[in-house]
Order: C-alpha cells, then structure tokens, then sequence
C-alpha cells in the first residue's frame, strides 16, 4: 500500500471526515451499550494528525497514546476491525483483549497504543536502533498528549534520539487538556519545541487547525529524522469533548468549548477546499456521505460480530508453544481429587 | 453521632475532609485532585473547602509526585498522594519501595515518611489490562510498608483516619468497584482496630479468607451454600500489613477447612502467603489443603465476558467449597 498519494489536500480532508466519522460511530456504540467499558478518548478536533501521518511512509511505525484511534485510521486501518476492537470483539485487531486503548497492528507499523501515559515513547528508541543497525531507512514516530510531555521517560527518550542521531520523531498533540487539567495549569512554561530543542531535536509548533500546513511541516520533520536528525512536534489542536465518555467537562466554560470548537480542522479544510475550486460542494458531500456509509457498516458490524471465546483468556500471555498459565478451575479440581485419593 | 447511610466514595471523602480539618499538616496531592474532584470523584470540593496549597493537583509525573510526597513527609507535612490507578505503580515503585518504604530504617530511625499513597484497583469497568490489576503483593512484599484494602463504607472511613495518624508510609488501596457501594458510617465505631480482621459472617463448616472487593462475592457466596446447610466464615482481612494472623488461626481451628479468596492473580500473591500462613498455624487442624480461589494468572482483558471470567466469582467460591467440604462436582468438571 502506498500513501504517497494521500498528500493530496482531498486525500487529506478524506482521512479527517473517516476520522470524525469513526469517532461519533464510536460515541454511538458507547450509547449504546455496545462498547467494552467507557474508557473511550475520542480524537474528535485532532483529525488534522492525518498530516502528520501522510509525511510518514510505507514501513514506518508508531507508537500512540490512549487517544489514538485517528492516528491509526490516518495510518489505514480497517475500521470494522478497529470497532469490533473497541467493542470487545474477537474479530477485533487483538481479538477483544486490549479494547480502544490498546489496539495495535504490526503490519501496518502500530506498534501499540498504550493506556499509560508516556508509556509508548521510548520504544520509538528501540525501534530508531533496529532501523539505523540495519540500514533500513525507516522511522518511527510516537504519539503522545500534551500530558505526557511533564513525564521524565520523554526527556530520556529524547536524550537517547539526539545522542545515537536516531530516525525518530516526537509528537504531541496538544489538545489544550490533561483530563481536567488545561495545558497551562500542567507546565510551567509552554514552549514545548524549545525543550527539544534543548536536547538537539529539531522541534516545530504547528497550528492544527490547517491540515496542509501541519502536513508541509511535518514532511520536514519526518524527512530530517530519516536522514538521522530526530525532531518534535507539537500539534496544537482543541479536545472537543470530555477526556473519556463520563467526562462533561465542567472545568471549563462554554465560551472556552465554544472558541475551541470553531477551530474545527475538518470543517476549515471542507471551507477551503471549496474557496480555491479543488472540489465542489457536491463532491465534498459525495466524499461524506461515502464516508458515513463506511463507519456505519463498521459500526454495525461491531455490533453483529461474536464475542471472544472464554477459553482464548489463556492465549497470548506466552509465546506460540509455550506452556499456557494453568486456570484456576483445572488447579482447584486437581488438588481437591489428589487429597481425595 | 448517629449512624449514617453513605457511599464508600462519600466515606472516604469524609475522612479526607475530617483529617484535614484535624490536623492542618495534612495535604492531598496529585493528578486531577483538586479542580476535578479526582477521576473517581473521591476528592470533589475538597479544594474549595481547603485551598490549592492544601488540595494541590500535579502535572502526569507520578514519580516526582511520589517523590515529593516522601519529602513533604520528611518535612512536617502528612502528605496523601493520590496514584489515580494502583496500576502505575510500575511508575513510582522506585520512590514508594527504595525511598518512602527505607528511609526509617537506611537513616538508622532519625526519620519517618508518614505518608498515605492513596490508590485503587481492580476490575470491573473494562478498563483493560492496566488499568484492572490488583497489586497488593507488589506493596506487601516491601518491608517498610503498611497496606490497608478496605471492603466496607466504615472500613473506607476508620481506615483512612487510621493510617493518616501512623508514623509510616501507608499503601491504602481502594476498589474502583466499590466506590458507589452504600453502607453504614458510623464515626464513633470503627469495626475493629487497625490491623484486626473481622469476621464479617461467623460459620462452622469451614474458613474462607478474603479481603476488598472479593469479600461480597464471598459473602454471597456464603449465603448460598448456608441454603444447603453449609455454613461458612467469612473473614474480611482489612489490613495485609499488619496482618492479622490470630483471627485467622482461631477460625481454621475450630472450622479445620481453609480457603482463600483474592481478586489478584494466584501465583506469587496474597492468596499463597494467607495459605501459607494458615497452613503453618493450622497444620494439625486441617481436614483438607488450604485452597486458593483467586484471578487467573493473565493480564485482565477487556471484554466484559473475559474480564469476568478471568476472577472469582461468587458461584467459582461457592462452587469450591461444596467441593472442598462436601465433595459435590463443580459445574467446570461435569464437561
Ligand atoms: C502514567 C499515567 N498517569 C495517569 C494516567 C491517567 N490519565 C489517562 S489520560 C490522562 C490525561 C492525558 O492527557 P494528555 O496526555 O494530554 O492526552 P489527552 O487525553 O489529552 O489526549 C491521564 C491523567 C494514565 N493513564 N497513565
Ligand atoms: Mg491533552
């Protein structure tokens, strides 16, 4: 698959409406008691990733934080597999096991999304090493939230990427929030490109709200990490909704959600695609509607599709022909009929 | 005071808001304690009662969060800080285990780290492998550390005004699934004191020792095999550190049957110490082994089904016990 052709700006507007159309499906499914738990981080109002992920390319990896459903949409993930996942399903990228915060795919270089928060960022190190030992000319990018960037394991890691001059780049996307926490009650100062900076990096700000701007600078970032100088980015972009489903975000004021919102990544690109001719508003609400037919078919899909077996709780712990853990029922029966013998 | 009817989340906060308004040395800290209320709604308006410097939320860095708590404690402070998930102790056990937990000892007694790490843990919510674990044993296994597993509305109170007065650093951890559980708070009279179990139901058939949220599994339990006429006893733990052994022992004495119940995985837990235990002080009393009934050994997964299915269940102890005083074949067996 390639997705050199992605960086058309209606490849790109393409990839935001899937994300936000995916993420209200995924809104639905809570609703309707489908989903496995509440813990579910919409990415709605960060869909503009999608050109950090376009100046990526095929045999690239990534790594994202508990909010990462977008990233790997923009990265081509199937979003039947994607929902079952969330749902709990055995049909799901990992057979129902990590459910929405944990969805990974080795084949198309998710490398994992993880719960804890910095959790995944250094293993973009490793991956960087294996890369640079092998010649493969790779890179590997980690996906994080504004949260993370007061963890110390990413000020190691970025060490670590400077020192060995590794093919790795950092990316926050700064969604204004920590759960209830806004960015400015977390850090002390807030220019999080000059703390790269000061570790070697190459470090950029990118207004999220112009898709083909974060897309242009990101390409640069992405490329100098190929060519063995690792960078940062910091998308600055606004968490539509609560941190997770229960969330009703009462630490903030409408006005603030109000000002937030208009700066809507898919609706500025919709406006400015029409305003310079490349596509009418037939064909953008072709493309929705196409869209929307897509996550409606995953979203039911996830619905329909069976749960996982009792029995494949034991798989996966270990390796392939490896021992599986012993479950509790098979012990409790043995030991009570040897006492008896 | 009267009794009163509250929730264990409410009870908590109480004894929050009674030791801070006790004792002005005492401050929570942590990620989403203040403003938010703390992600399961323990700490709501604390804030507003007590101040930003009393009620203080911290940027995600749990490690400095922990850390700084142990120099509060070294400086005259009685920090509670919050780890807002018993999982991300993979992230502090360097601060909790070779700093809070031997200070007092490696400094040859000068100084304490009266500390509380208020936590919690468990399944329940799918909320997928960490974000479910229960990791007692991780606290248990570090000398220099008092743990505290409340089951109960009085016990979330009195614990917590307990360990709050200690002179060490205190794990107490609490049960994400326990948090909207009503019960009776009555603040003149804790269940028992610090460090004691208590039996929570009394029976002759046999011992079943629990503690936190598996206790109402074994109490229901319990319930069901008494309609057969097997009575069993039901021992709440309370505390893992100190440990009460003698409420215990006496019990498995006189029942001469013992089962352990935890929700954390069996290998290398509470279940095997508490067995272990019972089977040293009992050995002469025993009719049958010590039986362990606890989590699967496997990360908790998401789905519903799984996450159920991988901890014990009130049928999965019940179950147990019929097999292990009378014999019956459990359902698991007849496939
Ligand atoms: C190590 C760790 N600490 C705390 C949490 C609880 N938590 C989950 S998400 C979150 C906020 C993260 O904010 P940010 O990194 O900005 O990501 P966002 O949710 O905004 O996408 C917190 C505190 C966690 N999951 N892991
Ligand atoms: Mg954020």
């Amino acid at each position: 698959m390639s997705f050199g052709d992605n960086q058309g700006p209606l490849r790109l507007y393409t990839t935001m409406r899937r994300i936000r159309s995916f993420e209200e499906r995924v809104g639905e499914l809570f609703v309707r008691g489908e989903s496995a738990g509440s813990m579910l981080h919409l990415s709605i109002g960060e869909e503009s990733v999608a050109g950090v992920c376009a100046a990526m390319t095929e045999g690239d990896t990534f790594t994202t934080h508990h909010r990462g459903h977008g990233i790997f949409i923009a990265r081509g993930a199937d979003p039947k597999r994607m929902m079952s996942e969330i749902a709990g399903k055995a049909d799901g990228y990992c057979h129902g096991k990590g459910g929405s915060m944990h969805i990974a795919d080795m084949g198309l270089g998710h490398l994992g999304a993880n719960a804890i928060v910095g959790g995944g960022i250094p293993h973009i190190i490793g991956a960087g090493l294996a890369y640079r030992n092998r010649g493969e000319g790779r890179v590997s990018v980690a996906f994080f939230g504004d949260g993370a960037m007061q963890q110390g394991i990413l000020y190691e890691s970025m060490n670590m990427a400077a020192l060995w001059k590794l093919p790795v780049v950092f990316c926050c996307i700064n969604n204004q929030y920590g759960m209830g926490t806004r960015v400015d009650r977390s850090a002390g100062r807030l220019a999080f490109d000059e703390r790269a900076r000061a570790f070697g990096l190459d470090g950029v700000v990118v207004d999220g709200l112009d898709v083909e701007a974060v897309n242009a600078a990101a390409a640069g970032i992405v490329d100098g990490a190929r060519n063995g100088r690792p960078g940062f980015i910091s998308l600055e972009v606004f968490r539509f909704f609560g941190h997770a489903r229960m969330d009703k975000s009462p630490y903030r004021s409408e006005e603030e959600e109000k000002a937030g919102r208009a700066k809507d990544p898919v609706l500025f690109t919709r406006g400015s695609l029409a305003a310079r001719g490349i596509a009418d508003a037939a064909t953008l609400d072709g493309i929705d509607a196409d869209v929307a037919a897509e996550m409606d078919a995953a979203l039911e899909h996830a619905v329909k599709a069976a749960p996982p077996a009792l029995d494949i709780m034991f798989d996966d712990v270990y390796g392939p022909g490896e021992p599986r853990p012993t479950p509790v029922r098979s012990r409790i029966a043995d030991i009570l009929s040897e006492a008896r013998a | 005071m009267t009794a009163i009817e509250t929730t264990y989340r409410d009870a908590l906060r109480e004894a929050l808001a009674d030791a801070m308004r006790a004792d002005e040395c005492v401050v929570i800290m942590g990620e989403e304690v203040g403003l938010y209320g703390g992600a399961y709604g323990v700490t709501k308006n604390l804030i507003a009662d007590f101040g930003a410097n009393r009620v203080i939320d911290t940027p995600i860095s749990e490690p400095a969060i922990i850390g700084a708590a142990v120099g509060a404690a070294m400086s005259g402070l009685r920090p509670v800080a919050e780890l807002m998930y018993v999982d991300f102790a993979g992230m502090v056990m360097d601060q909790l285990a070779n700093q809070a937990a031997k200070i007092r000892y490696m400094f040859g007694g000068q100084i304490g780290v009266p500390m509380v790490l208020r936590t919690q843990g468990g399944t329940g919510r799918s909320a997928a492998a960490q974000h479910s674990q229960s990791l007692e044993a991780w606290m248990v296994h570090t000398p220099g550390l008092r743990v505290a597993m409340p089951a109960t509305v009085n016990d979330a109170y009195h614990l917590l005004r307990h360990a709050l007065t200690l002179p060490d650093p205190v794990v107490f951890i609490e049960h994400k699934g326990l948090y909207t559980r009503k019960g009776t708070l009555d603040k003149d009279a804790p269940d028992a004191d610090w460090g004691r179990a208590v039996v929570r139901r009394p029976g002759k058939d046999l011992t079943i020792v629990t503690y936190s949220r598996m206790l109402f599994e074994t109490l229901a339990a319990a319930e069901t095999l008494a309609a057969s006429g097997l009575e069993a006893e039901v021992i709440d733990l309370r505390c893992l550190n100190p440990m009460d052994e003698e409420t215990m022992t006496a019990s498995v004495r006189r029942t001469g049957r013992a089962m352990v119940v935890t929700e954390a995985v069996m290998t290398g837990g509470l279940s095997a110490e508490l067995a272990a235990r019972i089977q040293e002080s009992c050995f002469d009393f025993l009719e049958e082994p010590v039986v362990r009934v606890a989590g699967e050994d496997i990360p908790i997964p998401v789905s519903p089904a799984l996450e159920r299915g991988s901890i014990p269940s009130a049928q999965l102890i019940a179950e147990t016990a019929d097999l292990l005083v009378r014999r019956r074949t459990p359902s698991w067996a007849t496939a």
